[in-house]
């Protein structure tokens, strides 16, 4: 048995927590190399998912997604908002109107995402942006896919990729967005996007039972 | 932080509030979601001009609505840019018919934001043209960035692209005169302090009291390199020469000189360096023709300044003196 809408709207739950929970840390974060408000962006963009979920509950996990997409595309601005937005839009759509998302479904979902966050704002691995978190997740789900993972588990190496992937954001010159306006000072910080898409890629597999381990 | 505000969550909402009952005159306030028109908006067979951005740059945007200039003005939350939910209702709002231009300051969230808009726009019958303002010459316009950023010359532009509209013009002839400045508009700017966002509470970046920052950009994000302190007749070298050099200024030309203040910087020390600018431009032999000193493209209570020069023709000098009437700037009627 696959994820179901209960893990869709579970996954918006709890990632609208672990904003908020990491809010001044994205600022923090955001404040090093860019204007300080990714985490103020993020909570507020969540904040309005969570309103909405609450108006019109989703009956699909396509549904709950695209519902996410609107609230975040309207309320979180900046270069996050659009960028989020598009990529919840396009799993969305990926995931149809199924009501029971496998591993090659759930696969093609975070595909789908990770391709929508590279057509709209062009980034490429090593840019030092949310790709650089979302790419390697995108790998790594396809291989647990591959050698006949679960969703649960496709989720679960997803997440433990986007944060590897934030991590080696650290050393990387930004290329785009605005922390390439610092140049090489922009090196020996993490990147805050990619740092924000650890904490809901993480959300996504506790959603779906995958224990939450040591990490943090 | 010491702010005079109520909740760092209301500070856009209640400001934009407070500037609508002082502006009454001339701006109309929307709200949920938050835009400002032009008093009497659209104005039949007029191409409108829509901008925005984030708060925290006052007078910019919302300063600049009115007779000659905007349409409408989006803000956003401080520091970040609107969201398509508010640049669509802005954007029909003030569609005569004529078409509507987008001026975007070129941020990626910005970028981003306004793109989606339009095309949303688009789809709703408006023919938008987006205007881009790259006018920054501290950040290298090259593959490794996300190109120069929008700073003080969004000004000129919005009031010379307002003129041109204003009397008439086409939309393409609009745009065509907003692209004509983007073009011939270079801006450098200064911090001597940083800012605090309300919500985060901390400044963007520390300086210490003999430390400046040259290349900042408009959001508190810091520049491109740190110096010691200087005189203000040297720091005005330091931004004013690679504008120069930028736009390649040579001896008989004619140009608009604007000294733009930060928001925590008196006017008297912008014209300390306003005097010092002009002064290198007529040992160049360049001909001040125009000027402009103040406070209209801030970044919060940053203290700094940025010097924008704008190289003039007749047509963009007859389009910067036809009358304008908005809550920052007013001349002509
Ligand atoms: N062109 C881009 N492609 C992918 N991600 C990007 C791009 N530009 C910026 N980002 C991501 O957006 C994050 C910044 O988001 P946020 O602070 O909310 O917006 P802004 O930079 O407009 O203030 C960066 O940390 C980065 O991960
Ligand atoms: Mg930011």
């Amino acid at each position: 048995m696959g994820l179901g809408v209960e893990w869709a709207v579970d996954w918006l739950t709890l990632s609208a927590r672990r904003i908020a929970e990491h809010r001044e840390e994205l600022i923090a974060l955001d404040r090093a190399i860019g204007d300080s408000d990714h985490g103020e962006n993020m909570d507020r963009g969540f904040q309005a998912v969570m309103e909405k979920l609450a108006q019109s509950p989703p009956e699909t996990p396509g549904a709950a997604l695209k519902l996410a997409a609107m609230a975040l595309m309207s309320k979180v601005g900046g270069a996050a908002g659009p960028l989020y937005g598009t990529a919840y839009l396009r799993a969305a759509t990926a995931l149809g109107e199924s009501t029971d998302i496998d591993a090659a479904a759930l696969a093609g979902a975070l595909t789908a995402a990770r391709d929508g966050i590279v057509a709209r704002g062009k980034a490429v691995l090593g840019d030092k942006t949310m790709v650089d978190a979302w790419s390697p997740a995108v790998e790594a789900a396809d291989e647990v896919l591959a050698a006949g993972g679960d969703a649960v588990a496709v989720l679960a190496a997803a997440a433990e990729a986007a944060e590897v992937g934030a991590v080696t954001t650290d050393p990387l010159v930004a290329r785009k967005g605005r922390a390439s306006y610092l140049g090489e000072r922009s090196a020996g910080h993490r990147d805050p996007g990619a740092a924000s898409s650890a904490l809901l890629l993480r959300a996504a597999a506790t959603a779906a039972g995958f224990p939450e381990g040591s990490a943090e | 932080m010491k702010k005079l505000i109520n909740d760092p969550r209301s500070v856009v909402d209640e400001s934009v509030e407070g500037f609508g009952m002082a502006h009454a005159d001339l701006v109309e306030v929307h709200t949920d979601p938050i835009f400002l028109v032009r008093k009497g908006a659209p104005v039949a067979g007029k191409v409108a001009l829509v901008s925005g951005g984030g708060s925290g740059h006052e007078p910019l945007h919302a300063g600049f609505v009115g007779h000659g200039m905007l349409d409408a003005a989006v803000p956003g939350a401080v520091f970040t840019s609107p969201t398509p939910d508010q640049i669509i209702p802005a954007t029909t709002a003030v569609d005569s018919g004529a078409g509507v231009i987008h001026i975007v300051k070129n941020y990626t969230g910005d970028v981003l934001n306004f793109e989606t808009a339009a095309e949303m726009a688009q789809a709703e019958g408006v023919s938008v043209r987006s205007i881009l303002v790259n006018d920054d010459v501290a950040v290298e316009d090259s593959l490794y960035t996300a190109g120069r950023r929008g700073v003080g010359g969004t000004v000129l532009v919005e009031k010379i692209a307002g003129a041109a509209a204003e009397r008439g013009d086409s939309l393409e002839a609009v745009a065509g005169v907003a692209e004509g400045v983007v073009r011939n508009v270079r801006t450098m700017g200064v911090a001597l302090s940083g800012c605090t966002v309300p919500h985060a509470g901390v400044p963007t970046f520390e300086l210490a009291e003999d430390e400046i920052e040259i290349g900042i950009g408009i959001h508190g994000e810091p520049g491109r390199h740190r110096i010691a302190m200087e005189g203000a007749d040297g720091i005005t070298s330091r931004l004013l020469d690679p504008v120069l050099e930028d736009l390649g200024i040579k001896a008989g030309e004619e140009v608009l000189l604007f000294v733009n203040g930060m928001g925590g910087t008196p006017l008297s020390e912008l014209y300390i360096v306003y005097r010092r600018a002009a002064q290198i431009l007529a040992e160049r032999g360049a001909r001040v023709e125009r000027s402009l000193v103040g406070n209209y493209v801030t970044s919060l209570e940053m203290q700094g300044c940025s010097i924008s020069v704008l190289r003039l023709d007749d047509e963009l000098t007859a389009l910067w003196d036809a009358p304008v009437h908005t809550p920052a700037l007013r001349w002509g009627m």
